[in-house]
Order: structure tokens, then C-alpha cells, then sequence
């Protein structure tokens, strides 16, 4: 943002074209190289569980960033971002469950899924964003509980602690012809079938970036500079005549509309809702993690953070399982790379990020660059 | 003589059994420049913030004009033309210094709620902080960081901010603290600038004794949170209770006399 420094133009950093700093052009090096892999994932890694890695990416770069909203534009720290995805996760797949699969289940349940969001936004944000950051934290996370109780207890509706199946629309199931050749099959381009799955996989790719897209916006928009005035300042925010707490109470709803619709994405690509994927703590953490990774304040920086968490939870234990066959002859080493000790080596990751990149990857490299150090 | 353009009637506030301000009524006019003084402790800031609404008080009322103002946010204060500098540097430091001001700007435009257009699409407003940043003779930092500004930089730009506001009641608490004597004139010329449009009402909290000299046309005296003199300043000055408060109790005002 405008903080990036220019100690080294000095003077005619007023009105002379400033400096591109390095660090920031890494970042979007980085961000775009990200992209283009999102973009042709189906091509360029048509592996199943590739592809799941890939959709999961792309829904969690959306829901981190609208978190980042929260916690780095704004300074307001929640717990409450999974139960907005899981409401419009549970919203879409109650729909596609009783009305059968067809895009009308969808637009039906993700809409009532995302209105309930805004509602409890609106609930929450006005009853208790007045009150100190730790007060609202805990009514965030109290709310998230009692969500999660609700969901495992109405088990009619929900599916309980199992969740639920169901089925989606035709055109986004494995069966379904994209294309045809001359024969009647389908058709394929570099090897990959172009059926259903590659549909939906780019109805979620497509989804996913304009929902980035927006926050993209939102956050180089007057509104996302008041954001960051209130983060620095709060007093004076409201002192040159911000009201702070409507601004907070809009973000918060944003924020939450688009975790909503995040859930939405997610839920018709797995075919399947449970607490485990779309409500639990263990997610909440996740998205803390991948906001602190990435770099808080940054967007750009839910791009770097979601990719490098998934990467490391689904091929750590791959990379590992190669390493400790490759060193079988060795000692103490192959025990080390046990696949089992992934969490240990993950752990370190962390430490070792942590530790290199206090402001997060993106962050730190964007502050530095135009600094002299 | 023009109507008050700001009142406080009867105004105290109680911290536990303790009143840091007590009973304080007082008008202010246009085109008049009064200044606050008192010892430390006196409740000048802390009348202060009962005026721009950063306190609410135990008791008593504050009117703008004829506009009972005691229960608004200083949010609403601030954009019915109540502005306020504060007397510690309290800016947005992390933010560059044409943002701090451009903020103040785009508040007064009411642009803030804009969040499908870039902030790069409001050029009226960036202009406009370019000019105030110009006149503050800060431009040369313009995309510093606040925090990174010494502090003679930031006494300027926590000036600024408050003329980027356009109030037309202006609040000054102790704008030139800490600042070296070859930097206060560059915000005297601000504050004697903002005197020159007559519509204007300038409240000023000031220990240096050649600043009240120069700028003053009324004196309010707070000691122990009560108002305990008020007029022009030779009256003032003269009056033995306030030459026994400063000399007695003051050691800014003994320094700066």
C-alpha cells in the first residue's frame, strides 16, 4: 500500500515517478505464476488428487482473503469465518439434497446459505463491534460453537457429525460430454477429457477470481483506505469524521457474504458437507495460518499463504515417504523422514517462515525493496 | 458581537469522586482566537475532549450554534464542522503522509463508503491534499510514512490534518509542544492563516507565552478543572490568581515567558 517506502528518492518522491522496489514485483511474480497454474491445472496436473488440491486452492485464496479483510485491512479479529463458509455450504448442499440437482438447488440454497451469513454479520457486527477486539473475538468464537453444535445436532437437516452427500448438476458430473468427437465420445485436448469435471473445476476457477477480483477492488477503494485508517487509528478515524463502527459492521458483512459464497464453491465441488470440511476449528486455524504465512494486510498475500500450506499438507508426507527411501541406507535420517513425523517437519516449516518472514512472505518482500537496509 | 458558534454549559466530568472538570461555562465566537491556559492537570485536554466528543460528560451540555451536540459521536462532530489536533501526535503511522491528509479530505467529501471505484479515481480529493500538503510544507515526504516524519514533521501534519478537515470550529492543543524554535512559525503562520477568515472559531491550548502574546484575542483560565478567569490578555495576565497559579505551579509557562 502507500506505506512502501521511498527513503532513497528523496525530495522528488512528491511528484517524480516513484521506484517499482523489488520486493513488491517478486510478490506479483509470484501471485501470477500462481494464477497461471489455477488457470490450467486440469492441463498442466491432470491427476486426481491434483485436481482436488487445485479447487481447494482456489476456494481457500477467497475465503483467506476475505479473512485478511477482517484481520490485516481492518484489524478486527474473528473466529466466526468458518461458520459463514459452512452456512453457505450447508445452505447449497440441504438444497441440492431435497430438491434433487439442478442449478436452481443451487441458487435457491447458496442464496439462503449467504443472506443467513449477512444477517448474522449484521447481528454480530452492530451488538458487538463496539466493544474492545478481545470481547469480540470470544462472541465470535461463541457463535462459531454454537454453529457447530447445531449442525451436528440437527442431524435431520445436517447430516450430523457425517455431513451429507449429494448430487450436482449434470453437467458438472464426470459423465457428462463437455465435448463430443466424430464417435460420440468425449472429446479430449492434450489427453485430458473435457467432461464434466473440467466444467465444474473452471465454474470454481472462474468463481474464485472474480471473487479475488472484487477484494481487489474493495481494498484499493476509498472504503479499503478507511479500513486501514481504522486499523492504525481508530480514535482519529472517528475524530476526522469516519464513523468506526459502521465501517466495521460493513466489512465484517462483506467479509462474511464472500466467505458465504466461498462455501457455496466449495460445497458443490466436493459433493459432500461435513463439519471436518467446511465448519471446524481446524479450518478456522488453517485460515489463521494461511493469513499469517501469507502476510496480513496484503491480499496477495492469501494467494502465496493458502498455496504454500496446501502444497505442504497434501505433498509433505509424499516428499518424505521419497526421502526416507531415498536415505534407507543411512542411519537415523530415514527414521527421521518417517511419513508420520509430518507434522513435526511441518511444524518446523512454520518456525522457519515465521522466522524469515516476520510480516509474512508477502509482507516482508513487499516492504522490502524500496527500503535501504 | 456575532453569536457564539460554540458553548459548553455548566460541563463537568467525574473520574470516581475526582472532577477534572467542574461546572466550566464559556461561548466562543467567530473570528475570535481564545486561548486556553493552565497548569498541568488543569482539565484543559480534558475539556477539550469533551467538546470533540472523545468523553462524555457527568453532567452539563455542549452546543454548536444553537445545536445541543452532548450526545454525538465525534465522528458526527467532526463532520458538522468540529475539528480537532491533539496534543500527543496521533496520526495513521504507517500510513504515508499524503494519506494521513487525504483521508481527512475524502471524510469531509463523504467518499468513504466508495468501494467500487479506485481511490486513484478521486482526483478532486487527492488534489486537494496535495495543496494542504503543499501549504503545510510537508510535500517533500509526501510518501514517508508517518511514523518515519520527526517529530517536529508530525506536530505539522497532526496541523494539517486538522485544516484538511475544514472545521469551523478549529481545536489546537498544544500544536507547537516539543517542536524546536526554528519549526513553531511554520505552524503560527498555519494557525494566524486560519485566523485571517473570520468565520472561523479557534480554540488554542498554550503553555508558550510569546505564542499567547502573539495570537490571542481572549484568555479562558482552568485550574483544578473550574474556569477561574477569562478576558483579554493583559486583563488576564495581570490578575494576581493567575500570576500565582503560573508562577506557583507552572514550569512550561515560566520557561517559554
Amino acid at each position: 500500500m502507500a506505506v512502501a517506502s521511498t527513503t532513497d528518492t528523496p525530495v522528488s518522491a512528491a511528484t517524480g515517478p516513484r521506484r517499482v522496489p523489488v520486493g513488491r514485483l517478486a510478490v506479483y511474480a509470484v501471485v501470477a505464476i500462481i494464477g497461471f497454474c489455477l488457470a490450467f491445472a486440469p492441463f498442466l496436473f491432470p491427476d486426481v488428487r491434483a485436481q482436488e488440491v487445485a479447487a481447494r486452492i482456489c476456494v481457500f485464496i477467497v475465503l483467506v482473503a476475505s479473512y485478511d479483510l477482517l484481520i490485516g485491512y481492518t484489524g478486527i479479529v474473528s473466529f466466526a469465518h468458518t461458520m459463514f463458509f459452512g452456512l453457505g455450504a450447508y445452505g447449497t448442499a440441504i438444497a441440492l439434497k431435497s430438491m434433487g440437482p439442478g442449478f436452481d438447488a443451487i441458487l435457491l440454497g447458496g442464496s439462503a446459505g449467504v443472506l443467513a451469513a449477512f444477517v448474522l454479520a449484521v447481528l454480530i457486527g452492530l451488538l458487538s463491534l463496539r466493544v474492545k477486539a478481545i470481547f469480540f473475538a470470544m462472541v465470535t468464537l461463541a457463535a462459531a460453537s454454537v454453529m457447530m453444535v447445531l449442525a451436528s445436532q440437527l442431524s435431520d437437516f445436517t447430516g450430523g457429525e457425517d455431513g451429507m452427500t449429494y448430487q450436482v448438476p449434470r453437467l458438472f458430473s464426470p459423465a457428462f460430454k463437455l465435448v463430443e468427437d466424430a464417435d460420440g465420445k468425449v472429446a479430449r485436448l492434450f489427453g485430458v477429457p473435457l467432461n464434466g469435471k473440467i466444467a465444474l473445476y473452471y465454474a470454481v476457477f472462474l468463481s474464485s477470481f472474480l471473487l479475488f477480483a472484487a477484494m481487489l477492488r474493495i481494498v484499493a477503494s476509498p472504503l479499503g483506505s478507511v479500513l486501514m485508517a481504522i486499523r492504525e487509528n481508530e480514535m482519529r478515524a472517528e475524530a476526522i469524521g469516519y464513523r468506526v463502527v459502521a465501517y466495521r459492521t460493513a466489512i465484517f458483512c462483506i467479509a462474511a457474504v464472500i466467505a458465504a459464497l466461498a462455501g457455496v464453491l466449495r460445497a458443490v465441488w466436493l459433493k459432500y458437507v461435513g463439519p471436518d470440511v467446511v465448519l471446524s476449528f481446524a479450518i478456522m486455524i488453517d485460515i489463521l495460518l494461511m493469513v499469517v504465512i501469507g502476510g496480513m494486510g496484503t491480499i496477495y498475500g492469501a494467494v502465496i499463504g493458502v498455496v504454500v500450506m496446501s502444497l505442504a499438507q497434501f505433498y509433505l508426507k509424499d516428499l518424505m515417504e521419497a526421502g526416507a527411501e531415498a536415505t534407507a541406507a543411512l542411519p537415523l535420517i530415514p527414521h527421521l523422514l518417517e511419513p508420520d513425523r509430518w507434522l513435526l517437519w511441518l511444524g518446523v516449516l512454520f518456525i522457519l517462515l515465521v522466522y524469515f518472514f516476520p510480516a509474512g512472505i508477502a509482507g516482508t518482500l513487499m516492504a522490502k525493496g524500496g527500503k535501504k537496509r | 458581537m456575532s453569536a457564539p458558534s460554540l458553548r459548553t454549559e455548566n460541563l463537568t466530568i467525574r473520574f470516581g469522586g475526582h472532577a477534572a472538570v467542574n461546572g466550566v461555562t464559556a461561548a466562543f465566537r467567530p473570528g475570535e482566537l481564545t486561548v486556553i491556559v493552565g497548569p498541568n492537570g488543569a482539565g484543559k485536554t480534558t475539556w477539550f475532549n469533551l467538546v470533540s466528543g472523545q468523553l462524555a460528560p457527568t453532567e452539563g451540555r455542549v452546543f454548536k450554534g444553537e445545536v445541543d451536540i452532548t450526545r454525538l459521536s465525534p465522528s458526527a462532530r467532526a463532520k458538522i464542522g468540529i475539528g480537532r489536533a491533539f496534543q500527543l501526535t496521533n496520526l495513521f503511522p504507517r500510513l504515508s503522509v499524503l494519506e494521513n491528509i487525504r483521508l481527512a479530505v475524502q471524510a469531509r467529501h463523504g467518499a468513504g463508503p466508495s468501494l467500487f471505484r479506485r481511490v486513484s479515481a478521486f482526483r478532486d480529493i487527492a488534489r486537494e491534499a496535495e495543496a494542504h500538503l503543499d501549504s503545510a510544507r510537508l510535500s517533500a515526504a509526501a510518501h514517508l510514512p508517518a511514523a518515519a516524519l520527526p517529530h517536529g514533521d508530525q506536530r505539522k501534519l497532526e496541523v494539517a490534518l486538522l485544516i484538511a478537515m475544514q472545521p469551523d470550529i478549529f481545536m489546537f492543543d498544544e500544536p507547537t509542544a516539543g517542536m524546536s524554535a526554528d519549526e513553531a512559525p511554520v505552524i503560527l503562520d498555519l494557525i494566524a492563516g486560519i485566523k485571517k477568515d473570520t468565520s472561523k472559531t479557534i480554540l488554542l491550548v498554550e503553555h508558550k507565552m510569546d505564542v499567547v502574546r502573539a495570537l490571542a484575542d481572549r484568555i479562558l483560565v482552568l485550574h483544578n478543572g473550574e474556569l477561574v478567569a477569562e478576558g483579554d490578555p493583559s486583563t488576564v495576565m495581570a490578575m494576581p490568581i493567575v500570576r500565582e497559579i503560573y508562577l506557583g505551579v507552572s514550569d512550561d509557562g515560566r520557561e517559554a515567558a
